[in-house]
This record gives structure tokens, sequence and C-alpha cells, in this order.
């Protein structure tokens, strides 16, 4: 008797007989996928001869390089929540991968990679183009698998689409040899409901749902850090619920960003290496912490043995080998966020804490003081890159998905962004990917086309993936780019500036005419230069129709602040 | 933290390429590994890994927490060594002359319990199953005689208290009734 690991939905597609590479197109089909990013190469030419004949039910967005393929793929994911599809040939294609997969890992970002492979014969036989990506992308993976017999096909895509997309999203690889590809199989999809080995979402266990209530009723200083966990469980609407009704400020991480309102009032800001002043210092000084959905990232935390040592804890999370990872629990609640906090919603007692919330109101005084108000209302010298987030604000009104890269401009456009609805954030958190926003925000529009998306680039990070105007050009998908030019790797600068005495090794970048490059892809461009030309320009470019290019040039060595240096305690916050 | 000998045994799906994955999670924490075997188990393709590493408590249970979140893995526990049965075999392959001449051989051979499987002209295997130290004992006992060749399993062990794997398998038929 064989043995049954997964179950599957009854069978909604009668059996008919088709190539392995037809079967692909028909999964991602069946999957509800409208849209995948990728390049073709030798061995996934049996899929992209498919892709030829179903081109009116499947769009196949050609990048430039793999890797915008996947963050491309990512960017759609994330501003969607559905699966991002990103397909490669076998050895480089499959390699350049690697480094999308591994953000959508580290930031839980749920998409299926589908990569060719040299005929089964030839495996392991140093074929030309054969890579072992199952072994190179293992510890980057929720799930991978090799398809070696066109009869696997619809059953190991079936399982991919559902591993990606429930419990703890994240990547799946599914690397299909050419000769599975080319033979033909009896198609019948049946979508996966379950497999045996992986349980997605735990068991609530209603007992620590009220140890949580009962510490959350009898805190004095009580402070919610929520994360990407509340949008990924579609646990916005009961979030704000919950803090609304106990009267808990409420912190986000980078990746919990819009969850909440920016201006909702119990919204105390960003916590973090460069977040916000009043929940950094308060995470040492509130008496129960309520982690929802985020993972204490050390960026988070600072350093562990000095991180919130008086509070009791309490960790809403869904991955089991989250709890007591990096900080112990003292109440672990597990499960799907959108039971735990239901059923939280229920127990929780109607509070205020005013005074409590008064310290935040306190601190954020003192950092807008020293910070926020330098940052915005500069009025002489070069252009400061807050000042461009908040004309593009202005203008948003924070209606727009902000797509931002890495470094400076990443944590400025983070700390000054507005939202007003979830989703609109869509940064490289854990893995911090310098090339990720360009092709980030192509998926992003295609996946909201009605919304405006806005990318936040630094010089350094859009010279990774500047192959992807390419693209743009191509889709005529209009995103609206923004390069905030410092002349330099502005992050790398800082840190050499505070604590390698100012040794700016390879740091300064001699750039190329950015407005040339873009007029070549013939994408509307304007450069700033001035503060006095921004308004206009902010305005100009939020509304076109059409793609849209703004290079700005910014202060060279403008430092971000508050920081937390590595090593130390989220109190020892340094405002300057 | 102390550290301490855990024995950790993984029940998972026969599956290619797991066993890179599980390694993979040792081999990112630094963590030595003291010997590793996979079999099947008592359960229909049910394959079962068994994982000797001297860590802290404290990062035992994350590991093991790593390692179930591995889809194909369907559950993993870690034990001490109190909560254990577990055996080891090694086998000495000793020249035939030293062991015809030398009785002093043969006298430990019967009290170790050891067995001899091969007999030739040129030389004699023997081999022992039991406790690493006496498979260390023996193999210390039989050097100064020239081994030619040593080789030792890993650990091979049953937990006292039960394992329930079979009724967590049961469990998803009865909830997913497979179509
Ligand atoms: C792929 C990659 N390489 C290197 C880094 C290290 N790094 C982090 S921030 C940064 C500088 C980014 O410079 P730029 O894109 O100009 O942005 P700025 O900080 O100036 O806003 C670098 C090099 C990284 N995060 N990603």
């Amino acid at each position: 008797m064989e043995v049954k690991t997964a179950s599957f939905e009854k069978i909604t597609t009668h059996a008919t007989t088709v190539s392995g590479a037809e079967a692909v197109i028909k999964c991602l089909l069946e999957e509800g996928v409208k849209t995948i990013y990728g390049y073709p190469g030798g061995a996934i030419m049996p899929v992209y001869d498919e892709l030829y004949k179903y081109q009116d039910k499947i769009h196949h967005v050609l990048t430039r390089h793999e890797q915008g393929a996947t963050h491309a793929a990512q960017g759609f994911a994330r501003v969607t929540g559905k699966v991002g599809v990103a397909i490669a040939t076998s050895g480089p294609g499959a390699t350049n991968l690697v480094t999308g997969i591994a953000d959508a890992q580290i930031d839980s970002t749920p998409m299926v990679c589908i990569t060719g492979q040299v005929g089964s014969h030839l495996l392991g036989s140093d074929a030309f183009q054969e890579t072992d990506i199952v072994g190179i992308s293992t510890p980057i993976t929720k799930w991978n698998y090799q398809v070696t017999k066109a009869s696997e096909i619809p059953e190991v895509l079936a399982k991919a689409f559902y591993i990606a997309r429930s419990g703890r999203p994240g990547p799946v690889l599914i690397d299909i040899t050419k000769d599975a590809q080319f033979d033909s199989l009896e198609f019948s999809y049946k979508k996966c409901s379950g497999i045996r080995s992986y349980n997605p979402f735990p068991e609530v266990n209603l007992l620590q749902v009220e140890r949580a209530a009962d510490l959350i009723n009898s805190a004095k200083k009580p402070l919610v850090v929520f994360g990407q966990g509340v949008i990924l469980g579609n646990a916005e609407e009961l979030l704000k619920q919950v803090i609304e009704k106990a009267g808990l400020p409420a912190a986000w991480t980078i990746l919990g960003l819009s969850a909440l309102d920016t201006d909702h009032p119990l919204n105390v800001g960003m916590v973090g290496m460069h977040g916000n002043y009043a929940p950094n210092m308060l995470t040492n000084e509130c008496d129960v912490l309520i982690a929802i959905g985020m993972r204490f990232d050390d960026r988070v935390t600072g350093n562990l043995k000095h991180y919130a040592k008086q509070a009791k804890v309490i960790h809403f999370e869904i991955d089991p080998a989250e709890i007591d990872k990096n900080v112990k629990a003292d109440v672990p609640v597990l499960g799907d966020v959108k039971e735990t906090l239901k059923a939280l919603l229920e127990l929780l007692k109607p509070n205020a804490h005013a005074s409590w919330q008064q310290k935040f109101k306190e601190l954020y005084d003192i950092e807008f003081e020293k910070i926020i108000k330098n940052d915005l209302n500069a009025e002489k010298g070069m252009l400061g890159m807050a000042e461009v987030i908040d004309e593009i604000n202005h203008c948003s009104k924070g209606d727009a998905v902000i797509v931002s890269d890495v470094g400076q401009h990443q944590m400025i456009a983070c700390r000054y962004s507005k939202f007003n609805q979830s989703r609109s954030n869509v940064t490289s958190g854990g893995l911090g990917t310098m090339g990720f926003a360009l092709p980030a925000a192509i998926g992003a529009k295609m996946g909201v086309p009605n919304r405006e998306v806005v990318a936040i680039i630094g010089d350094g990070g859009y010279q990774m993936t500047i192959q992807e105007l390419g693209t743009i050009f191509q889709t005529k998908v209009p995103v609206k780019i923004v390069v905030l030019n410092n002349g330099f790797l502005g992050m790398v600068r800082q840190w050499q500036q505070m604590f390698f005495d100012k040794r700016y090794a390879s740091t300064e970048m001699v750039n190329p005419d950015f407005i040339a490059i873009v007029k070549g892809y013939h994408i509307k461009a304007k450069q700033v230069t001035e503060r006095s030309q921004l308004e206009h320009a902010v305005k100009e470019m939020m509304e076109s129709k059409e793609a849209y290019f703004l290079e700005v040039k910014v202060e060279q060595e403008e430092n971000v602040f508050p920081m937390i240096p590595t090593g130390a305690s989220v109190s020892e916050i340094l405002l300057e | 933290m102390e550290k301490k000998n855990y024995t950790v045994s993984i029940y998972t799906e026969n599956n290619i390429g797991l066993l890179s994955r599980i390694a993979a999670i040792f081999l990112k924490r630094h963590i030595n590994i003291e010997s590793i075997t996979a079999s099947k188990s008592e359960v229909n393709e049910v394959m079962r890994f068994i994982i000797v590493v001297e860590v802290a408590e404290e990062q035992i249970k994350k590991i093991v927490g790593q390692i179930e979140k591995q889809i194909e893995v369907i559950k993993a526990f870690y034990h001490t060594d109190d909560e254990m049965i577990f055996q080891e075999t090694a086998l000495y392959k000793v020249k035939s002359s030293e062991f015809v001449e030398d009785l002093n051989i043969q006298d430990f051979i019967k009290d170790t319990n050891a067995r001899i499987v091969t007999v030739t002209q040129n030389f004699f295997v023997i081999e022992k199953t039991g406790k690493r130290h006496e498979i260390e004992n023996l193999y210390e006992k039989l050097k100064p005689y020239g081994l030619m060749q040593f080789v030792r399993s890993g650990t091979i062990a049953v937990s006292k208290n039960e394992m329930p794997i079979s009724s967590i398998l049961e469990n998803f038929n009865t909830t997913n009734s497979i179509s």
C-alpha cells in the first residue's frame, strides 16, 4: 500500500495528456497566478515555449537579471499577500536567484521559484550549466525539491504553493529537469490541503491567552511591539482593537510598518537601531512587553543582556522555533495571531494608561527637538533625505506604497513615511539587500496597479539593479523612482565616521549621469539640486501617469539618528 | 551553561536532501556532530535519524526547534544519556600471527563479550557491541598488538519513554480525510 504523506483537495480538472512543461503552466493557472517574473535559458526552454502559447492567460515579465525576478516576485507578494513566482534557467540563472531567495526566507515572504535543470541522465556529470541548486538553496528555502519525472509535477507544485503561503510563509524552490519538462503526463490538479509532517498552524492554548490577558490587565506600563506577523496573519484590525481597548502604546518593527496607521494616537513609532527614541528607551522601562508577530532581531533588541530585563515578556508567535530563541518569553502564546488576538481581545479590560502614554509623548518631544525638527525643516545647506520623504507624504497623503532599498535613505524612509493602509511598506529588513527596491517596486506596482508605488533608493543600491530600468521601459509599469544621491555608500560612511575615525575606505562613489541613463530608457526624469525645486518636482512625479525618475542631490555627509550602536543597549540610544 | 551529551531522535519522511538540511542546522551553529545514523524506523516508510552532540540544554532546545521546522520532519526529540538505551558497534582487524601467539588477546575477547567474525590466514576480525567506553577499552587493549584497522558505528539508541509517532501520523490521517 502506498503511504499518503499529504492531502489534497478534490480534483478540479479532468485528466488530459500534456507535457511536463505545459503542466507547470497549468499548475500556475490553477493556483491563480497571473504574473510571473523570469529569464529564459536552455534548461527551461520547454516551459518558455508553453508560456508563449499561454501568453494571454499568464503574463511573463522579462526582468533584466534573475535577481530582479526574485525581488519583483517578493514586491508582488508583500503588497498582495499572494505567492510571488520567479522562474529561471539552470546554472547561472538559478544561482542568480539566491539573494532573492535568502531575502524572502529571512523576511517570511511567500515565493515559489521554478528553475530548469539539465536532463536527469546528466545529473552529477558537471554538464553544461548544471549546478546543484537544490543543495545551494537548502539553507535558504522553506522547502525545495528536484523533479525528475513529469508525473510528479502537479503534486509537487501543489505542495510548493501550499508550503510557501501557509503558516509562517517563505520561499520554495522547485528544480525541474529538462526531460521532466518534455515528457508527458496525465494532468489533473488537486490543491494541497495538508502535509502530515508539517503543522503550519500550531493549536492555540487558551490558557496561555488567559495568562497573557491577566498580565496585560494588571500592567501599569505595558508596551506592544509588533512585526510583520500582524500583516501576514491579516490581523491589523484586531491589533488596533486590542491596543485601543486596553490603551496600549504600540511600536512597530521595520517590517511591521503600515500594519497600523502612522497617525494612530497609540502608535509610538519604530523600535530598533534607527528607530524612535521613546519606544527604544521605554522598552527598558515597561513592566509588560507584548511582542506580536516579531522575532526579536538583533537590530531590534540591541544587546540582549540589557533588553527589557525588568519586564514580563508575552510573545504571540506562529513559529514555535522563534519562542525563546533570542528573548525568553514568560508567556509564549503560540498560534495564528488572528485567533490568539481575537481570544485576547475578549479578555482585556478597558484601560487608558494616560500617564504612561504621556511618557512616550515627552520622549517624542525630545526626539523632535533634537532630530526630527532639523531633519524636516532645514533651511540652508543641501537638501536632507527626510525633506524628500516629507514632500512625498504631502502628495500621497499616506496612500502610497513605499519601497525602500538599503542604507541611510531606507532608515529615513521608514522613519518618516506616512501610512494609512497595511502592506504599504516594502523593504528588505532581515537581509538588508541593496538592489532590492527597484525590482521590488516593479512587482509591487503590478500587484496593486491602482496604488501609487514609490521606490526610495540610494545611489549605491540603485546601481546594483539599475538594469531593471529596462523592465520598466518594456512593460511601461508606472513606478516612481526616487534616488537620494549623496555620492556615498552613506550608511557605511556613517559607520566609518563614527567608529573608524572617518577613514572613508571605498565608500565615495563616482556616479554617472543618472538622468542620461534613464533618458536612454525613455523614462521621464528630473534632477533636483535645490530646495526650491523639490515641491514642484515631487508633485510632478506623483501626478505622472507614467514611470518617473527623480534624482535628488542630498547632503553628502548626513547621519541618521537616533542610533543604537552595535553592542549597546536599547536605552543607550544616541540622539547625536 | 553546562554542556552535556544529547541524543536527538528525528522521525522524517524519506526524502532526498533532508540529511543536508538537518546537517546544515548544526553546521550553521558550529556544532560538531559526534555521531549520526539514519535508518528506517518502527513506522512504515518513516526514517529515523539519531544524532549525538555535546551542547548546552538551552542550545539543544533551539536546535530541535529548527529541525522540527523542516517540512519533512515529522517530529524530533532530544534526550540525555540516562533517558536512552544506546549501543555502538565496532570492528577491529588484528594480525593472525599476533592473535595465535598471544593468549592474553583471546582472554579479553572472551571477557569483553566480543565476537570473532572472520578468521583468515593473515588476520582476524573482532566485533564488539556495547557502550562507548567498552569499545574504547577493547581498542586500548588491542592497540599494542598492531591494529590493522578499526571502525566504530554511530550511536543507535531507543528512548525509555514513548515516542508517539504513530499517533501523530494517525491524527493527520483522520483530520485530513484523504481523497
Ligand atoms: C548587497 C549588499 N552589499 C553591501 C551591503 C552593505 N551596505 C549596507 S548599507 C550600504 C550603503 C548603501 O549606500 P547607498 O545605496 O548609496 O544608500 P545610502 O546609505 O547612501 O542612503 C552598504 C554598502 C548591503 N547591505 N547589501
